[in-house]
């Protein structure tokens, strides 16, 4: 039989898509269900004088409205940040009381402070609007930069900041920088981005008053883990009385990690009348609500020698949590970022200081690439200029700093364990004929725009782990994966995976590494995740782990179902258990023609008898049934790597930018199915494009939200991009058995460096920040236009 | 979105005896209904249009180009007497939004609605248009009056717009990157004795700037409108554009639509 990993199996989640058979949250619509709307604040900052529901009580239709004060009541516990960061001066960070509906303060546009149940949508948005708030409101703290200077948004927590973290050795890089012929120092901006998921958040939530039991419908990446937080956190019902199914979930990109206000608040309120409740968000509660990414203020030093060997690297970094901290809000900025600062170099001293603020905007959490992207553009950034100002080839200054000898132990954290960084920098420049981009910008030159290369060398850490070590460092949860095998007797295979799927192919990738350690023909395997009333547990998808951590666990289960199988055959077939081979879904006894196919063991397993005899296949010890778990703890992260070149072409009389060219050339390892790595290559890119040409998330002193919708929001389109041209290199990680690396991410982390390092290069090396719209670009086109005219 | 009567008008009597000062015109609902969706716009009725016969179509004389109001603007892009008569009208209906958009939206609701950085309002002015409506007949320069407001009155229905055919004309935009309307759209046309230098989006209606137009009248290369430096005092400002941007941006795309014709 061949092997299927590798190859580009057709989804096998395709048709249910692509014929309008997807079943997404909003589809689910239960008997004599109610329909909620949540009250939010309009204002970035206020205190709650008063809230009167007598008017919206009698308004038609309506069931129940409750507040902030009933949760408070009914001790319904907050929304959490599951990662404790200690400052540099050994303190716990500070976060504020979250509750899912506000009760005294709210603290961003979009916070609810009531929800309102009626028979209809209709109805539930008409009595909403007579729900009346009377707020104070107070000034809002929205800029990332001076969040410190403002007013204090949450009692006791002075100069909003949450924490001040520090990663690396001051003392060390001081005396780095002392020995430096010079310093490269660069400020950059890290725009704000809304992930805009396609499908907007949803839920609904279902009691049964006999069984005692929540069931909640919900757009999640991690059912379990939520079903964790809403019960030991949220005390909305103790996890074996709690329910959670995340169905098709039409993308997260991170911001649907989260436990929301919406969840907790409609699982509560469904036990309190006793009805099935549904929510799903409008367009523009997704863009207020949802958690949005990025947002660090940064300066960040180069410690060089003159002839470009790096010495030391400083990185003080302002982070934006937003109003509150949240699951992933404090290890974004901290672990997922500071380690990675360094990139791909052997930098002897460096050191990453964090200061993660507060302000009255939409929470802050982990965006696609979660911090590596943030890192990624510091210190490529920061590269590329060291290129310019030192005259030092770009691509050659980066191979001089690269690591050759692996495992490379990184500066802050990371020991890598495989890569090979000067292949992927060959390979990159030759697919980008990099060599032939002055004759291209000669020609640019001559029709009077201006052409402009930039280089990305990445790594980045993914798959997180081990559970130890992150527990170790204030995680509140193993990141570990689980998996369970499930033969029928027939010889179909159900596998169970804690990795959810929304959009990453599990039901086809996890089917072909099934396939292929069982033998067992794909179209017999089906690929089973997101309820929890399926599986023990799961940690969810997010960090680029579902192959990297998830896949191994199926592996790891598929591996114990052989071994069980050899002995089952070994009984049957009167031989020693050490003399079965597996082989393409048969057990063959060595050195003789006798065998058993593994859905004849399946069979025997179930069936454990004979007609007649007194019989069993199974030999002592083993138990019927075949079905197999695995709980897998990786070793270590996974290390994706990579270089990627942009090159785009400016019209210095509009501002436009048009990016000509983009080459990925990656390394993620063992490729399981390149078709689906292709598609989230492109769509990393693309969103890694968008922060860098288009997206950015807007609010104004007041704190309300500029870019609320797509007639603002510039969110990227397909005539937007070239043809990308992707590439591998494949040096398999020797952490895991499969070999594999994560790829979700990796476009998202290169793509924006890689493209205003391009932008800056054509433009002399001004600095403008991203996104690099026409506007911004056109001025610095000015600004250039002067400065060669007083040099010539 | 509160709740309304809908009505379909059999045709334009009808439509218009059925509107009032709370009522809207149903065409491509493009702006319609997401105002009504947004809160920013309630109706009591909303009265259909679509099904009126006389108001879709497209007529091509010697002269001009006739458009009825509630011609979509997919079928303004793909038709190929448009394409042969005015080609630079057929590519600006095929710039406008979305697929979606075009798919409903009408030229009759997008000149009503005259949003500042809508399209269609600069072609009217370029081409001098002539807009039919039930009641009578008015010149464009005289029918966009300010910032989502028109010569119509409560009522009155636009039942075709008729384009003079030019000699040569260009229309080029600078999109809203996340909404393509246009942040500065410029529409040049060049007819016997005058030029048109129409320009949407740069200020809060759409106008003709006669500076560049005489320019152009005299010499028309964009040699001679090239280093313009306009007054951009009463040109819009947001998060897109700043005035100087557009201002910069008006000339720029006039060069490139006097080049393109
Ligand atoms: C996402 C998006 C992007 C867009 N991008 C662009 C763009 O790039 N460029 C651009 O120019 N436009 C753009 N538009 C606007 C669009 O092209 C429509 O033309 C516009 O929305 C109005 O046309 P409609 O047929 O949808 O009118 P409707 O929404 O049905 O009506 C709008 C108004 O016009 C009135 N009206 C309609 N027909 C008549 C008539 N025959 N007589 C009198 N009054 C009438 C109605 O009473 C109503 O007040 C965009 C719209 C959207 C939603």
């Amino acid at each position: 039989m061949a092997s299927l990993v590798g190859s580009r199996v057709e989804r096998k989640e395709d048709k249910r898509f692509l014929t309008g058979k997807g079943r997404y949250t909003a589809d689910i619509n239960l008997a004599n269900q109610t329909y909620a709307i949540f009250v939010r604040s309009p204002h970035a900052r206020a205190s709650i004088n008063k809230l009167n529901i007598d008017k919206a009580l009698k308004s038609s239709g309506v069931v129940s409205i409750l507040t902030g004060k009933e949760i408070a009541d009914d001790k319904i516990g907050g929304l959490i940040a599951g990662w404790a960061i200690r400052s540099e001066d050994g303190t716990e960070m500070k976060c504020p009381g979250n509750p899912p509906l506000a009760k005294d303060n709210v603290n961003f546009v979009g916070d609810p402070v009531a929800v309102v149940i009626a028979e209809s949508l209709a109805e539930a948005k008409e009595a909403a609007e007579k729900v009346e708030v009377d707020y104070k409101v107070l000034k809002a703290v929205t800029s990332t930069a001076d969040a410190m200077n403002g007013d204090t948004i949450h009692e006791g927590i002075d100069k909003n900041l949450c924490f001040d973290w520090l990663l690396g050795d001051r003392q060390k890089v001081k005396e780095a920088f002392d020995k430096a012929d010079k310093v490269i120092s660069i400020d950059i901006i890290n725009n704000r981005l809304i992930p805009n998921a396609m499908e907007p958040r949803a839920c609904v939530a279902d009691y049964n008053a006999a069984s005692e039991e929540i069931t909640l419908y919900t757009t999640s990446q991690n059912p379990h883990l939520s079903r964790l937080i809403m019960s030991a956190f949220g005390n909305v019902a103790p996890e074996h009385k709690l329910r959670v199914v995340a169905p098709d979930v039409g993308g997260g990109f991170g911001s649907k990690i989260n436990v929301y206000n919406e969840d907790i608040v409609c699982s509560w309120a469904a036990k309190k009348i006793n009805r099935a409740i549904k929510w799903v968000a409008e367009r523009s509660e997704s863009f207020l609500t949802d958690i949005h990414g990025r947002d660090h203020v940064t300066h960040a030093e180069l410690a060089v020698t003159k002839d470009g060997k790096f010495l030391g690297f400083k990185n003080e970094t302002i982070a934006n949590l937003g109003a509150y901290a949240r699951v992933f809000g404090t290890v974004t900025p901290t672990y997922l970022f500071g380690p990675c600062a360094t990139g791909v170099y052997e930098i002897p001293a460096a050191y990453t200081n964090v200061k993660a603020v507060y302000t009255n905007t939409a929470p802050v959490d982990a965006y696609r690439g979660a911090g590596r992207p943030e890192a990624t553009y510091t210190i490529e950034r920061l590269v590329e200029k060291a290129s310019m100002e030192l005259g030092i080839d770009k691509t050659e200054l980066r191979i001089k700093n690269f690591p050759t000898v692996f495992p490379f132990k990184q500066t802050l954290v990371h020991t890598v364990d495989s890569g090979d960084y000067v292949a992927g920098m060959e390979k990159a420049k030759q697919m980008a004929d990099y060599k032939g981009f002055e004759a291209r910008r000669k020609e640019s030159e001559a029709k009077g725009k201006l052409r402009g290369i930039g280089v990305t060398s990445y790594f980045e850490a993914c798959g997180i782990a081990p559970s130890a070590a992150v527990m170790s460092l204030g995680c509140g949860v193993g990141l570990w994966e689980s998996a369970e095998v499930r033969f029928n007797p027939t010889g179909q295979v159900t596998v169970y995976t804690g990795s959810h799927s929304h959009g990453q192919s599990h039901q086809t990738t996890f089917a072909q590494i099934a396939a292929d350690e069982l033998g067992v023909p794909i179209e017999n395997i089906d690929i089973v995740h997101g309820d929890t009333d399926k599986g023990t547990f799961g940690m969810g998808t997010y960090g680029s782990r579902s192959l990297a951590v998830g896949g191994i666990a199926i592996v790891n289960a598929c591996k114990k179902i052989v071994e069980k199988g050899k002995r089952v055959t070994a009984k049957m077939l009167e031989a020693n258990p050490e003399d079965v081979e597996f082989k393409d879904g048969e057990f063959i006894v060595s050195k003789s023609n006798k065998k058993k196919t593994i859905g004849e063991v399946a069979f025997a397993c179930y069936l454990p008898g004979v007609r007649d005899e007194m019989k069993s296949p199974l030999p002592e010890g083993d138990e019927p049934g075949l079905k197999e778990t695995s709980f897998y703890d990786p070793s270590n992260f996974s290390f994706p790597a990579g270089t990627h070149i942009a090159e785009v072409e400016i019209d210095p009389e509009t501002g436009n930018v048009k990016l000509e060219k983009y080459t990925a050339c990656d390394d993620f390892g063992r490729i399981i199915n390149p078709m689906v790595v292709e598609g989230q290559v492109h769509g990393g890119l693309a969103q890694g494009i968008g922060q860098a040409l288009y997206e950015n998330a807007e609010y104004d002193e007041t704190g309300q939200l500029m870019t609320g919708s797509y007639m603002d929001y510039t969110m990227p389109r397909a005539d937007n991009f070239p043809e990308f041209n992707i590439g591998y290199t494949c040096t398999h990680a020797t952490t895991n058995p499969l070999g594999v690396k994560g790829c979700g991410e990796a476009g998202a982390i290169a793509a924006p460096p890689t493209v205003m390092n391009a932008v800056i290069d054509a433009l002399g090396g001004q600095e403008v920040t991203m996104p690099a719209t026409a506007e911004k670009v056109w001025k610095a086109c000015k600004n250039l236009k002067k400065s060669n005219a007083k040099a010539a | 979105m509160k709740d309304f009567n809908y009505h379909s008008a059999k045709d334009s009597k009808e439509a218009s005896k059925l509107a009032s000062s709370s009522s809207a015109f149903l065409a491509g609902g493009m702006t319609t209904i997401p105002s009504m969706k947004l809160g920013l716009a309630t109706y009591k009725d909303l009265i259909d249009i679509k099904n009126i016969k006389k108001l879709s179509g497209i007529k091509v004389s010697g002269k001009s180009v006739t458009i009825g109001a509630a011609t979509k603007h997919v079928e303004v892009s793909n038709s190929k007497d448009v394409k042969k008569a005015i080609p630079s009208l057929s590519s600006l209906a095929e710039g406008i939004g979305d697929p979606q958009v075009r798919n409903r939206g009408t030229i009759g609701g997008s000149i009503a609605n005259n949003d500042p950085s809508a399209d269609y309002p600069s072609a009217c002015i370029a081409l001098n248009a002539t807009i039919h409506t039930n009641e009578r007949k008015i010149e464009a320069a005289k029918f966009f009056k300010g910032m989502f407001e028109t010569a119509l009155k409560k009522g009155e229905l636009i039942e075709a717009i008729e384009f003079q055919i030019p000699e040569k004309s260009s229309y080029q935009k600078h999109p809203n990157p996340a909404s393509r309307y246009a942040i500065v759209g410029v529409y040049v046309a060049k007819h016997k004795g005058d030029v048109n230098v129409a320009v949407t989006g740069a200020k809060s209606c759409v106008y003709n700037d006669k500076e560049m137009s005489k320019a152009l009248a005299g010499n028309f290369s964009s040699s001679s409108i090239d280093g313009m430096d306009l007054d951009s005092s009463e040109m819009n400002s947001d998060m897109h554009a700043s005035a100087d941007f557009r201002a910069s941006l008006v000339v720029t795309q006039a060069k490139k639509a006097v080049d393109a014709c």
